[in-house]
């Protein structure tokens, strides 16, 4: 059964908790694996946001989260322009995504030190969200938990000395998934904890040898 | 341990422990959260100024929708409400909800309750019988309390998705969670707040969502209005000493059925109903030109 906060709430910015709220929710997750300030968005629409997104706002909503706002946030309406005062260059593209979620957005990100971030997600209702895909790596993330991500060499190991470190700061993993494009090449390790993990706890993940990248994302409220 | 899976069930923990069923539902979020009380009550009365906010600014909103088809008619019921066949309290509560839904639809902040589609309704109807009744803010958090309950076991055992099943889900369960609520407001028992859920949701069984252009306007912001009514009106047949000879989770179980045996072109996907009319059509290609 749902909280009573699904019920009563949340607090959003309309029109729509599925074309809006989710929407906002799908760009914060794209601006927090970019993780610095965006300069450029390629946004893809599909299947109902491709068809009904100026109604909807879902443009507007997709560019406030990339700029880091939350779906109660009055500046929404105005993200489209308070992205161009900001230097972000937003554009967007309809295309048809075959056997994908009706509410399904695919955002490429460029940030301020060149950084790109490409995440496919969709929205699934009531506001929330599904990720599908981070960078080519098959996810599926809801923004509900905090996460830690890293990007790491596809070798026996590595997993374990990961999980290790989280065991040692006693940081309890909720949800945890392996994804890798080809055999022995590089691999995805996405962990939703029950914990915001501490930025040692991210640092010492990120000096394992055969971890390229670790990052973290907080729960997207 | 506090569980319910049934309107019937919250009755009965609320007649056994005699306590009111926002207490019941309170005791259960904490359970389930891990929470302490004071953080979700704070949080439900964050809630309930933001419901307050979207109102004030609703019955003064002149602005029209990113689309056009909506805006302004909130303001409209709101300076007819002493003139009109209801009671000024009726009008200012149709006024009301219209006028969230308006702010809703210019992307405004509101509550979804339990939908963004049907906002309007629990916030209007707590509103015009704070007015009427001179209730208690407090008493008024509780209410939306009792309201979350009913709306938790309606999307537990059937849909609060109009994807699912159709504006019944949507509107109808706004309806019913308020009709709880102002019964609660009105020193009604565990009994007849559920009684008053049965009489609105009843009445709204079969309800289409066929929103023109898939948008959130047309006919939801004007249902928002008409469904506050309706809701009020449940209240007061119960008050009155009305009984539903259906029990609610009976009514419940229909909504569920009668989602689950409607086509999907009037569940949302604007295939449908008023959406495939040719004024709808038109409008739709006049939002969306190719």
């Amino acid at each position: 059964m749902h909280n009573v906060f699904d019920i009563v709430g949340p607090v959003m910015i309309g029109p729509s908790s599925s074309h809006t709220a989710g929407a906002v929710r799908l760009g914060l997750m794209a601006r927090q694996v970019l993780g610095e300030v965006p300069v450029r968005a390629d946004i893809e629409l599909a299947g109902s946001f491709a068809q009904t997104y100026r109604g909807h706002g879902t443009d507007k909503a997709l560019v406030a989260g990339i700029l880091g706002f939350r779906q109660d946030d009055e500046r929404i309406r105005d993200a489209l322009s308070i992205a161009a005062r900001q230097g972000l260059d937003v554009r967007f593209q309809t295309v048809q995504l075959p056997d994908a979620h009706p509410n399904t957005a695919i955002i490429h990100l460029i940030g301020v030190t060149g950084r790109l971030a490409r995440i496919r997600g969709a929205s699934v209702g009531g506001g929330n969200i599904l990720v599908s895909n981070i960078d080519g790596y098959e996810v599926e993330l809801s923004g509900a938990y905090p996460a830690l991500i890293a990007i790491h060499r596809d070798r026996p190991g590595v997993v374990a000395q990961v999980t290790q470190i989280l065991s040692r700061y006693e940081v309890n993993i909720a949800f945890m998934r392996v994804s890798r494009q080809n055999r022995g090449e590089t691999a995805m390790m996405i962990m939703e904890l029950d914990d915001v993990p501490a930025d040692e706890v991210v640092e010492e993940c990120q000096e394992v040898c055969d971890v390229e990248h670790a990052f973290s994302i907080p729960p997207i409220g | 341990m506090i569980q319910f899976n049934t309107v019937a069930e919250l009755v009965k923990l609320a007649e056994e422990k005699e306590l009111p069923i926002h207490d019941i539902v309170v005791a259960r979020e904490m359970h389930d959260t891990q929470r302490p009380k004071q953080a979700i009550l704070t949080e439900m009365q964050r809630n309930w100024e933001v419901m307050q906010a979207s109102i004030e600014r609703g019955i003064e909103n002149e602005e029209r929708s990113v689309s056009g088809l909506t805006g302004g008619d909130a303001e409209k019921i709101y300076e007819h409400r002493e003139g009109g066949y209801l009671g000024a309290a009726a009008l200012s509560a149709a006024a009301y909800a219209v006028g969230v839904s308006e702010v809703n639809a210019v992307m405004g902040r509101i509550v979804a309750c339990p939908t963004a589609g049907s906002c309007g309704i629990v916030p209007a109807a707590l509103y015009a019988a704070r007015e009427q009744r001179h209730v208690t803010d407090e008493a008024i958090v509780g209410a939306l309390f009792t309201a979350a309950g009913i709306g938790m076991v309606i999307d537990q055992n059937a849909s609060i998705a109009g994807a699912e099943g159709g504006c019944q889900a949507e509107c109808g369960a706004a309806a019913g969670m308020a009709a709880a609520a102002l019964v609660e407001l009105a020193d009604g028992t565990p009994a007849q707040i559920a009684n008053a859920c049965a009489l609105a949701i009843k009445n709204l069984l079969g309800l289409a969502c066929d929103p023109v252009a898939g948008l959130v306007e047309v006919p939801c912001v004007k249902r928002n209005g008409f469904c506050t009514v309706h809701a009020m009106l449940a209240a007061d047949m119960t008050l009155a000493g009305v009984q539903s000879v259906i029990p609610v989770d009976d009514v419940i179980l229909a909504l569920d059925t009668i989602g689950r045996s409607m086509p999907r072109s009037i569940r949302e996907t604007a295939e449908g109903g008023l959406a495939a009319t040719p004024s709808g059509k038109a409008l739709a290609r006049r939002i969306y030109p190719k």
